[in-house]
């Protein structure tokens, strides 16, 4: 994990890409690709590992502090770890004696290209309707965690107090499904 | 001598037509009677003599009372056209049309005139006389209603044959009586011989028939009517007798000579004449009577009335005192087979079997007069023939039966003594038929054909023959009478005379044997007279013409002649049985020719029985094979035909059915692929139905 | 090109690989890897619209990204406890040899 080469305020005069975009854009696509095509199940997982990485970075390019770092916390410290102790638990760094990839890997290959080409089409045909000037920088948000503590106990309670039920039901959940029947003959 | 050739009847004149006489109107009865009385005797049962002996002479008496009558009316119709100044040449006829096919009119008719009363007379009394004759000569035969049932059909055809006057009905009526001569020939058809005896007779006069057939129809069919006489548009009138003569026929004849040898080949066929006699003395398989009735006087005489009957068509044409081609020929096969036949006789050792080609020799002899002499001179000679020929037969009858049934005369002798009337009776049939002279009818018949023989215009040589013929008659009639009556006793068992039954129709043919002479002689040619529609007169001056002594004479010679001959040679000599014949040791090589019948039936078993029976083969082949073939062709080709349509509807119509369901199914299966319960596959298509949608919708949206 | 269509292509790019990953691979797992990366280029697209789109003040692209997160934490939890769940049943996580639904 990189720490961005500048800070933050001096984000006004930003060129229209910047080389740090560029930078944390290539570790996070190396990093998902990696992820992606690696044969080895762990080692995907710490390609995941660096790709959340270079996404919450990406964030706090963004001036969305808040939630690169709660990407880091949740997705690094919580989803990858998980992964890495399911692909554990199913050995899963075991490699498959024919191959990692199914049989018709080159259908869903060229579908993923079809969904990109899709979704970069509809980027490029609305470039210049999208919000955002085309060259004027905006000002950088000043966005402080006790705005996002009220915006959450205000606005956005209710979503918060299903997103609570819904942890604790996943909770629930996954140890139901993962837990060990004992009546059941193995 | 010959026929006037222009024949007036009587509705030609103008003359108020006299009603027709009620016996020419019931005339049909004459043969219509028998017949009948044959179809109740067919559906009786078996066993009833008295019944159906009964019906048969009952209905033959009454045929022959209304013949008589018939032969009355004729005379007195004579009597009365001659008193009158005319032509009594009248033909009474009586014609119906049975139905009309298109144009043409199909009539049956009968006729009634002095050649018709004489000879219906003949037939029903002769036929009577065997008639009874045949009660007791069957009586010990269990199948005595058969016998009578066949007789009285054949009398009723006969009776028919004589009274014709359509060419239907006389072909309908001939053909019925050849199908009673086949009948009666196989009468014991469970023996082998009887039953080729009359397979034989049929197929041999079926030759002649056919050719009788074609000549019928040829007239018919040139005429334009099936009647002879039609009061002037008959086939034997002379308006189509000058038609015919005119219509040319090939080779040379005309449409008149070519029908009439035509006719004369059916005649030949039942009259036996050379070539197709070959049937008669094998015919002699039947029982006797059914031998002398139709063998000797009736059938075997059909023949010759029916030429004596299309007589005019066979005349058409001559000349005064000239001849025409068709009567030549008449002659000339009827000399040759009294010839042929009387050399074969004189080698037989079964007496039915002399008699038979006996037969074949007088017939023969009748031809000639015919051909010769004419309608008259051949008729008398038949008249008589039938006489004493049935005699002959019946007292030959009477000496098998009373030999118990032994018919070979080299085991006969003797029966002078045993059989007194019988030999009586023989002795007067014999002589009758050699010819006697003066007391027997035989002698004047026989002169009279001599006579036209030595005044024929054409040729001579027939009355050499016929003379010569007349020689060997005398002697194998010596022959035979000499091996059966006189001489030793050869058989085994003692003969006894026949019954009164059996006899006493012996005695009266014997007595009409002789008195028939009457009619014919010259000083009073009462028959020929009647024939040819003449006033007849007793002259003694007719035995004045010029030659006639001589012919007498000289007729009377040789009949002299063959008896000292044969006397000589046989009589009251018995030689055994075993032992060869007197004429076979002095010329053993052709008397084997003639006891071997002159190998005529060699000669057809090689070629036309040979053909027959490869023709057989080849039309079997044919059969089998070609049309056989064919069949089996066809229904092979129809059984591929359903073989292919049973391909078709299997592979196309099923298959392509099947065929089609097979591809909705494995179409199914290839859409259940879709279904195969993979998730990265459902999330393939779920990507790729994104990815087609917001195209769609980016497409759409675009300004 | 603006920095926004710079993060959008990004966001493109990283959503495909994610889904590429998910379609290709054959364990469980790695589609599951495949769905976070997915996840998460849509939180990537929500940011990026929030910090360059009209009020950013209002925070409500933050806000939907941190909920986001939090529910993709809670299903990936659910998720791969079905996928030990599921291999101690079928002893294997290749996804290629799961067909039991099949139709």
């Amino acid at each position: 994990m990189g720490h961005p080469a500048f800070s933050v305020s001096h984000r006004e005069q930003v060129a229209p890409m910047s080389f740090v975009f560029y930078l944390l854009a290539a570790l996070t696509l190396a990093g998902a690709l990696a992820a992606v095509l690696l044969k080895n199940t762990v080692h995907c997982a710490l390609a995941l590992t660096v790709a959340f990485a270079g996404l919450a970075l990406l964030y706090l390019e963004l001036d969305a502090q808040f939630a690169g770092f709660a990407q880091i916390l949740v997705y690094i410290g919580a989803v990858a770890i998980l992964i890495v102790f399911a692909i554990l638990l199913t050995k899963g760094s075991e490699t498959p004696k024919d191959g990692v990839y199914s049989k018709n890997w080159l259908t869903g290959l060229a579908i993923a290209a079809g969904v990109f080409a899709v979704l970069g089409w509809a980027v490029l045909e609305r470039a210049r309707v999208l919000p955002g000037p085309g060259g004027t920088p905006t000002a950088a948000p000043a966005v402080t965690v006790l705005q996002i503590g009220n915006a959450l106990m205000g606005r956005y309670v209710l979503p918060l107090e299903i997103v609570a039920l819904l942890l604790t039901a996943a909770l629930i959940g996954a140890v139901i499904v993962a837990m060990h029947e004992k009546e059941e003959t193995k | 001598m010959l026929m006037q050739s222009d024949l007036l009847t009587l509705s030609s004149l103008s003359l108020p037509m006299p009603p027709q006489a009620w016996i020419v109107r019931w005339l049909w009865l004459i043969p219509a009677l028998p017949i009948l009385a044959s179809g109740i005797i067919s559906l009786l049962k078996q066993p009833q003599r008295k019944l159906s002996a009964g019906l048969a002479i009952g209905s033959l008496s009454f045929s022959f009372l209304l013949s008589f009558s018939a032969f009355a009316h004729t005379m007195g119709e004579r009597a009365l056209l001659l008193y009158f100044g005319f032509n009594p040449m009248a033909h009474d006829v009586v014609n119906i049309t049975w139905f009309q096919a298109g144009a043409t009119n199909v009539d049956l008719g009968w006729v009634l005139d002095p050649l018709s009363a004489v000879m219906l007379v003949m037939v029903s009394f002769v036929g009577l006389l065997i008639f009874i004759y045949s009660v007791g000569y069957m009586e010990r035969d269990e199948n005595f209603t058969r016998f009578f049932c066949f007789m009285s059909l054949f009398a009723g055809a006969m009776l028919g044959v004589v009274i014709a006057n359509s060419l239907l009905l006389l072909f309908m009526c001939w053909e019925l009586v050849g199908l009673t001569s086949y009948l009666l020939i196989g009468f014991w058809y469970q023996r082998p011989s009887a039953a080729a005896a009359a397979k034989k007779a049929f197929l041999t006069t079926r030759v002649g028939d056919v050719l009788f057939l074609l000549g019928i129809v040829w007239l018919f069919a040139q005429t334009g009517t099936l009647l002879f006489y039609k009061g002037g548009a008959g086939s034997l009138e002379p308006s189509a007798l000058t038609a015919l003569l005119a219509q040319h026929a090939g080779l040379g004849l005309s449409a008149a000579t070519a029908i009439g040898l035509l006719i004369f080949c059916g005649a030949a066929g039942k009259s036996g004449q050379f070539p197709l006699h070959v049937w008669l003395p094998d015919a002699m398989e039947g029982p006797t009577p059914v031998s002398a009735l139709i063998h000797a006087a009736t059938m075997v005489a059909a023949g010759v009335y029916l030429i004596a009957r299309v007589y005019p068509l066979m005349a058409a044409g001559a000349h005064a005192g000239g001849s025409t081609a068709a009567l030549t020929v008449v002659t000339w096969v009827g000399a040759f087979t009294a010839v042929f036949a009387a050399l074969v006789a004189v080698a037989q050792n079964d007496i039915k079997r002399i008699l038979a080609y006996s037969t074949i020799s007088q017939l023969g002899y009748m031809m000639a007069g015919l051909g010769m002499g004419g309608v008259a001179v051949g008729m008398f000679h038949l008249i008589t023939h039938a006489f004493f020929k049935a005699l002959l037969f019946l007292g030959a009858g009477s000496v098998i039966h009373g030999c118990h049934e032994e018919q070979d005369v080299r085991r006969m002798g003797g029966l002078r003594s045993d059989m007194p009337l019988t030999f009586v009776t023989y002795a007067i049939g014999m002589l009758a038929l050699c010819g006697f002279p003066l007391l027997f009818s035989g002698f004047w018949s026989k002169d009279g054909i001599l006579e036209a023989a030595k005044h024929w215009s054409v040729a001579k040589t027939p009355f050499y023959m016929l003379v010569f013929g007349a020689l060997l008659t005398a002697f194998y009639m010596t022959r035979q009478v000499a091996y059966v009556f006189f001489g030793a006793r050869r058989g085994n068992e003692p003969a006894h005379e026949s019954p009164r039954v059996m006899t006493a129709p012996l005695a009266i043919l014997a007595f009409f044997a002789m008195a028939l002479g009457l009619i014919g002689t010259p000083a009073w040619p009462w028959f020929r007279a009647f024939l040819e529609g003449r006033a007849a007169s007793f002259d003694l001056h007719g035995f004045a013409e010029p030659g006639l002594f001589t012919l007498m004479g000289t007729s009377t010679l040789v009949v002299f002649v063959g008896l000292g001959l044969g006397w000589w040679l046989y009589g009251d000599k018995s030689p055994a049985p075993e032992q060869p014949d007197a004429l076979e040791k002095v010329a053993p090589l052709p008397w084997g020719w003639l006891c071997d019948r002159l190998y005529v039936d060699e000669l057809y078993g090689l070629t036309v029985i040979a053909f027959y029976g490869w023709w057989a083969r080849v039309a079997d082949w044919l059969d089998r094979r070609v049309w056989g073939g064919a069949v089996a062709g066809v229904a092979g080709a129809f059984g591929g035909w359903a073989r292919f349509n049973r391909f078709l509807d299997t592979n196309w119509v099923d298959g392509g059915f099947d065929k089609g369901c097979e591809e909705l199914a494995s179409g199914g299966g290839l859409l259940s692929r879709v279904q195969n319960g993979r998730v990265q596959t459902y999330l393939r298509i779920l990507a790729a139905a994104v990815v087609g949608l917001v195209a769609i919708l980016i497409w759409s949206s675009r300004p | 090109m603006t920095p926004l269509t710079g993060y959008l292509l990004v966001a493109a790019l990283l959503f495909s690989i994610g889904l590429a990953g998910a379609l290709t691979r054959r364990n469980a797992i790695l589609v599951l890897i495949g769905i976070e990366l997915m996840l998460n280029a849509a939180n990537l697209n929500l940011i990026a619209f929030w910090r360059y789109g009209p009020h950013p003040e209002a925070l409500t692209g933050m806000m939907f990204a941190i909920f986001s997160i939090a529910v993709a934490a809670a299903e990936a939890a659910v998720g791969l406890g079905l996928v030990i769940q599921i291999h101690r049943h079928a002893h294997t996580t290749d996804l290629d040899r799961m067909n039991r639904m099949r139709g």
